[in-house]
């Protein structure tokens, strides 16, 4: 009996000897020598592997900074500034400041306004409904609405709307990691500077097609009247290919083009109301 | 024991409405829409402008490059816009409208060429010829046809291949054109034959085709170049690897061309124009499509001009039927599917498949249960499943690991699946973006 | 011209009519030869232990697929159903029912669901449920009642022992063939089913039956119950061959045990089986091998349960390691 305990007392403590050695001489000669700052960096940075930067992941971005000689081209959009600048401070190396941006939806073609003409059966994916068909309108500029963009976010920054069977940026959470701007098959999405208090005017279409097919698929439609052109007083706004664009760096939100429009297809967000009586309020779908 | 290709394959109900019906020749419409894009490759350059008259069989898109094609008026008239529409591609494309001049006779003079046998343009003038006048697969891939010709000497080339298989069910445009042009359509391989300067000639024909079979073997008896072969019903046997494996035993390899085993395939409706630019002098205008479904009142074959909107094929048939919820533009196996009635037949147009309701719905996708059909009827030796759920992981590496990129998309996996996975679907997906990431790489 | 608009879809337009409902109660009629004779062998108990063990395995994928996992339930797709069945028949018709109850239970909750459902279970959740008992109630699992006793009235537990338990035994206490030869029953009334067993597991010719329906119907290939039952006959051949007087001829060991129905019902399950023709000849070699070994050097005297699960495990790697010959692969493209 005594016997039986020692002999498995012994023949236990001697396997945990040998495979404690046996770790040990392992992790010494397969040591992998690590710049510590590469760590370091790592921790600073916000550890959601989100791809934004450019680099696969948090690890490799850090890497990226440590090794680089010049990493003013490079940033960390989810961080920000703030988190830049602790990487600045760290590695002694001058990063880049950048105006704080947000993901926004350029379509405004709900199920009320931009009727379906098709019905879609398969996988509910736009690359892969994109890759049979222009989509179940007839719009082939606007969003296909099966939710690639929400697929993607990591954050929960963005919900497919059921009324209007269109996606939604929750623009707190939305850290302008860019990876529902690479899902878009549409490329409807843009990162635009957030703003103070998240004001933003954008055009919320991309139909490229003239006025009166345009506005036949969709009666939101950018229909490329270029009444916004002639009244904005910056040149903020670019008329190219029958489509308005307005150009973030140069709008500076006087607003004048919001009410022009004759298909409310430019969107403002976040303003206080507006005074004149007279001006029907646009409908904005991307507040959230 | 009829020869075929040995791995996979599937045989769906064949339904060929219409393999009776002879071809009749359409009314010339009004308006013919042509995209400028019918064809594998560059799309052509226009080359009239609004308002321009133009004959019939005038060059009014000429070739964007060496894989490209040039693009002919199929009927005199007046541009009358250069505008977008949505094509088979289902997204809307470049097209030249045309508005037919109703009192040009040439638009109705129905002249019936009398058989001209003797070829008399060198090797060299016919080449130049098939790529002058448009020709392009007819058999659905519509692959300019003289980039096939355009061998170079040091290539070893023993076989042409006529691939008169026509395996999807529905369609029998390609069965119709054997038996009312047999003549002509040998009379086109000899061409080729001389063009190519190969001495044999298999034309592979499915064994449900026993009247065109034995219309050629008639008419080849003391020809001991051109050879017939009744194959035995399996799709996808008009794929032109498989039927290479069929007809010679010879495998083309991973990334190849049947021209690494020593052959150049040809559709029949490919070699029927070659023989019209030839011997008449007729660039590519018309082809047969077979208009069919199982609620038409009256499918049928049609001459029909390139550009005519579907929607005045199928008021030819007697209408759309009541409860359509799906046209195709080709067979049922690897056609797509269209936006509205208002696409126009291009060059690479076979059949126009009208689908009711009860058929054009898919079932609701359930879980794999791993039964290995998929696997089993795959013609490439591919795993269907596994590919799907690498494209659904987006793991796309690995999937051109497990070669994807190989894939011919002849739906025969979405077809047995006893789950109504959308294989295809992804695996589609799976490549377009395989392909991406390949050409990024190089 | 319907009101609704067109639809469009990726090709193919068409699909074939198989589903996989339709193969599931392919299998369900397969069954039915097989129940019957256990109903004739066994009488009323054989249809108390399949009853309970259907009712019960669709009641646990019911209620833990609505109120566990909170997902449409699948109960009509016919997998349920035929895990029960199959776990019927591999249980004595004696069992208590509340073993019964715990075997679906571990079948259907732990060997299923708990990997995800239908298709993503590695183990074929039947013989989980069934080893599991096994393991668990060793006396309960072990008693056979003796057959064509007790048709007419439910006996508990009167035991005759199996074929391969006795010729076990036998050969443990020194016996040779010839002397056990005169206590198993006839290789006739094992193929036709008249002996000792688990409720479907005796009737070699319901059995085969069943299986030729499968492969007609094209749900199952022959590769493997053709593979399997060769490789037991081959492999017991061959110890028969060397020491007659010590081993069973291979027809007994074919003939009896859970042989036919792992060849045809349990090892041929679609989810739980490699892919390709390939792996499937592979995994079924395995089984037998794996078998043939446990029957004449483990401790138990029938091996097929475990044999099946323990290639089950291999599957992943079968299909991985199995691939079909891709087409092209044999010469390599020339660059152009």
């Amino acid at each position: 009996m005594t016997d039986s305990v020692l002999n498995s007392v012994i023949l236990l403590t001697s396997l945990g000897v040998v495979a404690g050695l046996v770790l040990y001489i392992v992790s010494k000669k397969f040591h992998v020598h690590e710049n510590p700052l590469i760590a370091k960096v790592e921790e600073l940075l916000p550890a959601t592997n989100c791809g934004g930067c450019g680099s696969p992941g948090c690890k490799a971005f850090a890497e990226k900074l440590v090794n680089t000689e010049d990493i003013s081209d490079l940033f960390c959009p989810v961080g920000g500034n703030d988190v830049m600048k602790l990487v600045s401070e760290a590695l002694g190396k001058e990063v880049a400041e950048k105006d704080p941006t947000v993901a926004v939806v350029r379509c405004q073609g709900s199920c009320e306004v931009r009727p379906k003409t098709t019905e879609y059966q398969g996988p509910r994916s736009c690359a892969i409904s994109a890759l049979i068909y222009s989509g179940e309108t007839d719009c082939q500029y606007g969003c296909l609405g099966d939710g690639d963009c929400v697929a993607v976010c990591q954050f929960d920054a963005m919900y497919m709307d059921e009324t209007t069977g269109l996606p939604v940026v929750i623009t707190d959470k939305c850290t302008s990691c860019g990876m529902c701007v690479e899902a878009c098959p549409r490329d409807i999405i843009e990162m635009r500077p957030k703003n103070k208090r998240d004001l933003k005017i954008y055009v919320g279409c991309l139909n490229e097609e003239k006025g009166g097919i345009a506005k036949n698929a969709c009666a939101v439609a950018c229909i490329g009247c270029s009444k916004c052109l002639d009244i904005c007083p910056k040149d903020a706004i670019i008329m190219e290919n029958n489509l308005a664009y307005i150009d973030p760096e140069y709008c500076t939100m006087c607003r004048k083009c919001v009410p022009v429009c004759p298909t409310h297809s430019i969107i403002e967000t976040n303003f206080p109301p507006r005074k004149e009586k007279n001006v029907e309020p646009v409908k904005t779908q991307n507040d959230a | 024991m009829l020869r075929t290709f040995p791995k996979g394959g599937i045989h769906p109900p064949e339904n060929k409405l219409t393999s009776s019906k002879p071809i009749k020749r359409l009314p010339v419409p009004k308006v013919v829409y042509v995209p400028i894009s019918q064809h594998i490759g560059v799309p052509a350059e226009i080359i009239v402008e609004r308002k321009d008259k133009v004959e019939i069989g005038q060059v009014i898109a000429r070739s964007g490059g060496f894989v490209s094609s040039n693009i002919h008026a199929p009927v005199a008239g007046i541009v009358t816009k250069l505008d977008m529409i949505v094509d088979t591609s289902g997204y809307k494309k470049q097209c030249i409208v045309i508005r037919t001049d109703e009192k040009n006779e040439s638009n109705y003079q129905r002249v019936e060429y009398p058989l001209k046998r003797e070829i008399t343009l060198s090797p060299e003038e016919i080449i130049q010829r098939i790529s002058d006048f448009g020709i392009v697969g007819l058999g659905g891939a519509t692959f300019p046809a003289h980039v096939k010709l355009n061998i170079k000497k040091d290539r070893k080339l023993d076989y042409l291949i006529i691939n008169g298989v026509e395996c999807e069910p529905y369609l029998t445009a390609d069965h119709r054109l054997m038996l009312e042009k047999t003549e002509e359509i040998l009379v086109g391989i000899r061409i080729l034959m001389h063009a190519l300067d190969v001495d044999r000639a298999i034309i592979g024909i499915e064994n449900n085709k026993r009247d065109a079979i034995e219309a050629f073997k008639n008419l080849t008896e003391d020809e001991p170049g051109i050879q017939i072969a009744a194959l035995k019903v399996k799709y996808p046997q008009g794929g032109e690897k498989q039927l290479v494996r069929a007809l010679l035993n010879r495998e083309v390899p991973i990334n190849g061309l049947p021209l690494d085993v020593g052959v150049v395939v040809h559709n029949v409706g490919t070699i029927f124009a070659i023989y019209q630019a030839i011997q008449h002098n007729l660039p590519l205008m018309e082809r047969v499509v077979t208009v069919t479904g199982k609620n038409l009142e009256n499918p049928s074959n049609f001459w029909v001009k390139i550009g005519t909107p579907i929607t005045d094929l199928i008021a030819e048939v007697g209408g759309v039927p009541e409860g359509t919820r799906k046209i195709v533009s080709g067979g049922p196996m690897m056609g797509k599917a269209l936006k509205n009635f208002d696409v126009p037949v291009t060059k690479g147009t076979s059949g126009i498949l009208v689908i009711s309701e009860d058929e054009a719905s898919r079932g609701e996708p359930k879980n794999c249960i791993r039964c290995g059909e998929c696997v089993s009827v795959c013609p490439m030796g591919l795993e269907p499943h596994l590919l799907m759920n690498l494209t659904e992981k987006t793991l796309f590496e690995k999937a051109m690991q497990e070669d994807i990129l190989t894939c011919i998309e002849c739906g025969s996996c979405s077809y047995v699946c006893p789950s109504h996975r959308p294989l295809l679907d992804y695996i589609r997906f799976g490549k377009s973006v395989s392909k991406q990431l390949q050409s990024k790489k190089a | 011209m319907s009101d609704q608009p067109i639809i469009v879809s990726a090709s193919p337009h068409v699909h074939s009519d198989r589903t996989s409902k339709k193969l599931m109660y392919d299998v369900v009629i397969a069954l039915i030869p097989a129940f019957l004779v256990s109903l004739y062998v066994f009488g009323i108990s054989a249809m108390i232990t399949t009853v309970v063990a259907i009712v019960s395995c669709l009641l646990f994928e019911y209620l833990i697929q609505k109120y566990l996992m909170k997902v449409d339930v699948t109960i009509s797709d016919g997998s349920a159903l035929i895990t029960g069945i199959l776990l019927a028949f591999n249980l004595p018709s004696s069992i208590p029912v509340w073993m019964i109850v715990i075997g679906s239970l571990v079948a259907i909750g732990v060997a299923k669901l708990s990997f995800g459902g239908l298709g993503f279970n590695i183990f074929n959740p039947a013989l989980v449920g069934r080893v599991f008992l096994l393991v668990s109630f060793p006396v309960q699992m072990t008693l056979w009642p003796t057959a064509l006793e007790n048709n007419t009235t439910v006996v508990d537990a009167v035991t005759g022992a199996t074929t391969l338990g006795m010729i076990k035994e036998g050969v443990q206490f020194g016996e040779t063939m010839t002397e056990l030869s005169a206590k198993i029953p006839s290789s006739m009334d094992m193929f036709l089913g008249i002996t000792g067993g688990s409720l479907g597991e005796m009737s070699a010719i319901a059995l085969i039956l069943g299986g030729l329906f499968l492969i007609f119907r094209k749900v199952i290939s022959w590769h493997i119950p053709v593979t399997l039952l060769a490789t037991i006959a081959i492999m017991t051949g061959i110890f028969w061959a060397i020491d007659p007087e010590h081993y069973a001829n291979p027809l007994i060991h074919v003939l009896s045990g859970g042989a036919v129905l792992g060849a045809f019902f349990m090892a041929t399950d679609l989810v739980t089986s490699p892919v390709t023709k390939k792996g499937m000849v592979i995994f079924a070699l395995g089984i037998g091998v794996i078998t043939v070994v446990i029957r004449l050097f483990g401790s138990y005297p029938e091996g097929v349960s475990f044999a099946i699960l323990i290639m089950n495990a291999f599957v992943p790697l079968i299909n991985k390691y199995f691939k079909p010959r891709r087409f092209g692969s044999r010469i390599k493209a020339k660059i152009v």
